[in-house]
């Protein structure tokens, strides 16, 4: 796998947009942005509404992502170019769980939303209605999911990679510091784990930095390469960007994002839990 | 507001209910240019080191919103018409304006 089979730069983008058979989605927790204007012709999943089982914590099961899909108009043999703001964090998130279900020609759109709005690139506010589809899912392929007991079994075995902000880590703080920090789940990091924010792979436009310093970044924080990796953060959405670099751009192959992430292990009754810096 | 995602929430001047300022920082401020307000900026909270911390989009009215630790933060907004960024300082809970002008 090379980075032109999991990324699509901005000018390609652009010149494809009316290309057949290619599907730009939108993917944010707020579609407010997509609503005041998207790149021309991408149709839109809400990551809450669309992605979330409305009453279990968990994601819509294989019927209802065959219908989401379908509803969007999305056949199985789209090619699916996935953007968002937040630095592509749930336009990410999309794309480890397309892959969960096994769609396999998916893209991200390096840098996202705010790449192409920082090269003033068009907007569109017209809506978008593409032809119903018959999509048909595969059954979730656990090998990129990891669950809780999996989790803490991986305590000083497996590579745990928590890929928040440091004061996150550390238990200075329970959320982003863009987001009010009451929260009912213990502040600090699952023991062992390493702290490579997501950020340190993003450069200041939300692209991917090079795969050499992505191999640098990682090596030198302690990844070992022999391991297993299991990368959280807070709800899944960060630690599916460092799932999508070590996966998909580096090519680690055992490497699964564990979508509980912090609001679930910060809950659990009787695990352990490590404050402060790390011993790593 | 919502707090099951970590998506940037929606800026705005007035502060969100519930946020105590006795206890939390908030950094808060807006970004200008030539005097008038910029939205849709990429506002980047980096701390001490200069390392990435948080990121919101400014509103229409060009404000911004961090709720962040003690400590000595750099501002720094991106738009497509230039960057530019502020430092503050922010040692207690309250609200900690900052000024960013791009260009």
């Amino acid at each position: 796998m090379s980075r032109e089979d999991v990324l699509v730069t901005a000018e390609w983008a652009e010149e494809n947009l009316a290309t057949p058979g290619v599907v730009f989605v939108e993917v944010d927790e707020d579609t407010s942005a997509y609503d005041g204007g998207h790149i021309p012709g991408a149709v839109k999943i809400d990551w809450r509404t669309d992605l979330q089982d409305p009453v279990r914590r968990d994601f819509v099961d294989r019927a209802g992502f065959e219908k989401l899909l379908s509803a969007r108009g999305i056949a199985n043999g789209d090619r699916v170019v996935l953007y968002g703001g937040n630095n592509n964090w749930f336009a990410a998130y999309a794309y480890w769980y397309f892959k969960l279900y096994g769609h396999q020609a998916v893209q991200l759109l390096d840098g996202g939303r705010k790449k192409w709005e920082l090269d003033g690139r068009p907007l569109s506010k017209d809506a978008v209605t593409r032809e119903e589809t018959q999509y048909v899912a595969q059954e979730q392929d656990k090998a990129i999911r990891a669950f809780r007991d999996e989790v803490v079994d991986a305590i000083a075995t497996k590579n745990l990679v928590d890929v928040r902000s440091p004061d996150e880590f550390s238990g200075k703080l329970l959320a982003p510091a863009h987001l009010p920090q009451e929260q009912a789940q213990r502040a600090g990091h699952i023991p062992s784990a390493i702290n490579v924010p997501w950020s340190k792979a993003a450069n200041e436009d939300g692209t991917f930095r090079s795969e050499d310093e992505l191999r640098e970044l990682y090596r030198e924080a302690g990844i070992d390469d022999g391991k297993a990796t299991i990368a959280y953060c807070r709800i899944g959405e960060r630690s599916s960007h460092t799932w999508f670099a070590l996966h998909e751009l580096l090519g680690h192959s055992d490497v699964k994002n564990y979508d509980g992430s912090w609001t679930e292990y910060g809950s659990l009754v009787g695990v352990p839990v490590e404050v402060g810096p790390g011993t790593n | 507001m919502s707090n099951d995602g970590c998506g940037a929430p929606e800026q705005t001047a007035a502060l969100p209910p519930g946020v105590d300022l006795g206890k939390e920082i908030v950094l808060g401020g807006k970004v200008t240019a030539d005097g008038a307000p910029v939205g849709g900026a990429f506002v980047r909270l980096l701390d001490a080191s200069g390392e990435f911390t948080a990121e919101v989009v400014s509103s229409p009215e060009g404000d911004f919103r961090f709720f962040a630790a003690p400590g000595q933060w750099t501002v720094r907004a991106l738009h497509r018409t230039g960057n530019g960024e502020a430092r503050v300082v922010a040692d207690a809970p309250g609200l900690h304006p900052v000024a960013v002008t791009v260009g």
